[in-house]
């Protein structure tokens, strides 16, 4: 228990704490945006009051959701500067820049845009209102790309040099950084899983519409354009969810292993299905890996290499050293405790440089940074003491994302009968049971989109930076108690604007339904 | 608008912009408590959290990025050397789940 009450842990908690608070907002916005803007262009090719209405009632709940979500992103930044210091310096630019970017054009965007779209129905021209409204839901996006780029290099560093003088690592190439394959899938599949999350969230409401029998006729015109929209995106989230999986089987194996609980791989591996893992089980001992396990053969192979027959590592294989290469080869690799010993050498070549930079000797600077460049890559695994300290949460990892996929099958197939019932057999809308399941699932694909994060951001510990910085020694030399009060404060705010966004909506929604579309006339 | 105004296009650039904010505030319905919670949650954010909690760490202790480095050089070097530093995260997880 001392372990848990640590400062890394309570950092932890704290920054997965506000990171999931700001992702409840964050999806909806992202793709409710993206639903108003098709309304709106709906209203503006057939100019009825009834789609205005429609418009105009899904416009003010991304208001709302957008009023109460704006600015829980910055508290993370608070924290990179106040817990995650050593980290902070460390990735430098390389952070700062997408940051700085994605605050300037979230700021003029939605202080320009989103200003029209609220206060310009009678003010601009609608062509003008239906660009500030398409603007919006892209500038969205484009802040979400910025952010999504700084996530992707702390999972694969690249298009950067390390600077001992500056102690920083230097971004040496902003298009690897911004076009790392990784940050291309992590874009396109947060984006897209958005517009899944908002889709549902239009449907949901909707079936809650037609349950109370009230604006039935938007509900369903709501419906069409919501699961739509959610189509589209869930068929984007499961291709861009294979192109992670396999940059994850290349870039970050050991997060697969634990993602699927494989503590020994081979080829032609099966996927998971459902499983209960093994509380006993760790990579070294020989107990069973699963109580209990469905498998779907070949599953993991085809995921990760595109292959029925590749060979996919497990946890003990990785720590060993076999791995496979971009190709998707089976190669031989540095073991763990290579690594580590590789790691110690950079730090002992870094400590040789920070004696010889107090002594101003230069010479002596020069030779050691060479050292530790030769050795940087593996800087991070320097702090490690057991080559199974670099496993990740397996339990936790494992679990988070089953229920992402699972969830996210529930998903396409509750989508595509949405589509079907509300186009071929519309009289089936109005069951009861349809319509709660429609109502049901808005809290599922938030727990989908959450678990999405779990697994990306468990699966890759140790690492703040992969390879490169633990958490433990990204951590500022703060004591555990300021950070717990804030912890607590957090939870504390957070919960009271849920709560807040919540009745708001709910109240919106109410009042919604029975005003603006039932006096809309065309 | 009222009425004793002149109409928006004959004003300047500024005037337009500042006054096409201002109406839109007055007019709004469920935004006045929406702006309302913005501001109170800004307030928290920045006036409370920023200030009293979460102060950026190495610009307060030290002058000028040269300092900060040192002291960021120093700080990784001794975890390094105290690697037991702050408790073992990875098995504090793995324990627990």
């Amino acid at each position: 228990m001392n372990d848990l009450i640590s400062v890394v842990d309570w950092s932890r908690w704290q920054f997965a704490l506000t990171a999931m608070y700001h992702w409840l907002f964050v999806p909806l916005t992202l793709g409710i945006s993206v639903i108003v803007g098709i309304m709106e262009t709906i209203y503006y090719r057939k100019r009825t009051a009834r789609w205005l209405a429609i418009t105009k009632f899904w416009m003010m709940l991304f208001g709302i959701n957008f009023a109460v979500g704006v600015a829980t992103g910055i508290i993370l930044e608070f924290e990179f500067g106040t817990n995650w210091s050593n980290y902070s310096w460390f990735v430098g630019d390389i952070f700062g820049a997408p940051l700085a970017i994605e605050g300037l054009l979230a700021f003029f965007m939605e202080s320009t845009f989103i200003a029209v779209m609220f206060f310009g129905w009678k003010k601009v021209s609608p062509g003008f209102h239906l660009a500030a409204t398409w603007l919006t839901a892209i500038g969205a996006s484009i802040s979400a790309l910025w952010i999504l780029i700084a996530n992707a290099w702390m999972q694969y560093p690249v298009g950067m040099a390390f600077d001992p003088a500056q102690m920083r690592n230097v971004m040496d190439n902003f298009w690897e950084v911004v076009l790392s394959p990784v940050a291309i899938h992590k874009f396109f599949h947060a984006v897209l899983s958005g517009w899944v999350l908002a889709g549902v969230f239009v449907i949901g409401v909707s079936c809650w519409f037609i349950l109370r029998k009230r604006s039935v006729e938007m509900a369903v015109s709501s419906i069409k354009v919501g699961g739509w929209v959610a189509l589209a995106g869930i068929l984007g989230t499961l291709w861009t969810g294979d192109g992670s999986a396999v940059d994850v089987a290349k870039v970050q194996p050991m997060k697969l292993a634990a993602m699927e609980g494989l503590y020994n791989g081979g080829r032609d591996q099966g996927i998971i299905a459902f499983g209960i893992l093994n509380p006993s089980k760790t990579p070294q001992n020989d107990e069973a890996e699963f109580l209990f396990s469905v498998k779907i053969p070949y599953g993991l192979s085809v995921l990760a290499t595109h292959d029925i027959h590749g060979f996919v590592p497990g946890i003990n294989d990785l720590v060993n050293g076999i791995a496979i290469d971009e190709n998707g080869d089976t190669v031989k690799v540095d073991s763990y405790a290579e690594r580590i010993e590789i790691g110690k050498r950079s730090h002992d070549a870094l400590r040789a440089y920070d004696s010889a930079a107090a002594l101003g000797n230069t010479a002596a600077m020069d030779s050691a940074k060479t050292v530790l460049m030769d050795n940087y890559k593996y800087f991070g695994y320097g702090y490690l003491e057991s080559p199974y300290e670099a496993v990740p949460p397996v339990a936790l990892t494992f679990y988070s994302f089953h229920i992402m996929v699972i969830f996210g099958g529930y998903l396409l197939v509750f989508i595509a009968l949405i589509l079907l019932l509300v186009y071929k057999y519309p009289a089936l809308l109005n069951k009861k049971w349809i319509l709660w399941l429609g109502m049901i699932t808005i809290p599922i694909v938030w727990v989908c989109s959450e678990a999405g994060w779990i697994t990306a951001e468990v699966g890759r510990q140790p690492w703040i930076i992969e390879g490169l910085m633990p958490t433990r020694a990204a951590i500022s030399d703060i004591s555990a108690g300021t950070v717990q009060t804030t912890f607590w404060l957090f939870a504390i705010v957070f919960t009271a604007l849920l709560a807040a966004e919540i009745g708001i909506m709910l109240r919106a929604i109410d009042k919604g339904s029975k005003t603006d579309y039932e006096n809309a006339k065309d | 608008m009222s009425p004793d105004q002149p109409p928006l296009k004959r004003q300047n650039l500024p005037v337009r912009i500042f006054r096409f904010y201002l109406d839109g505030f007055r007019s709004m319905t469920v935004g006045r408590y929406l702006w309302a919670l913005i501001l109170a949650k800004l307030f928290i954010l920045f006036f409370v959290f920023k200030l009293l909690f979460f102060p950026d760490l190495l610009k307060r202790d030290y002058d000028n990025d040269a300092d900060r480095a040192a002291a960021v050089r120093r700080a990784l070097v001794d975890r390094s050397a105290n690697a037991s530093y702050t408790g073992n995260i990875s098995i504090t997880y793995n324990t627990l789940f």
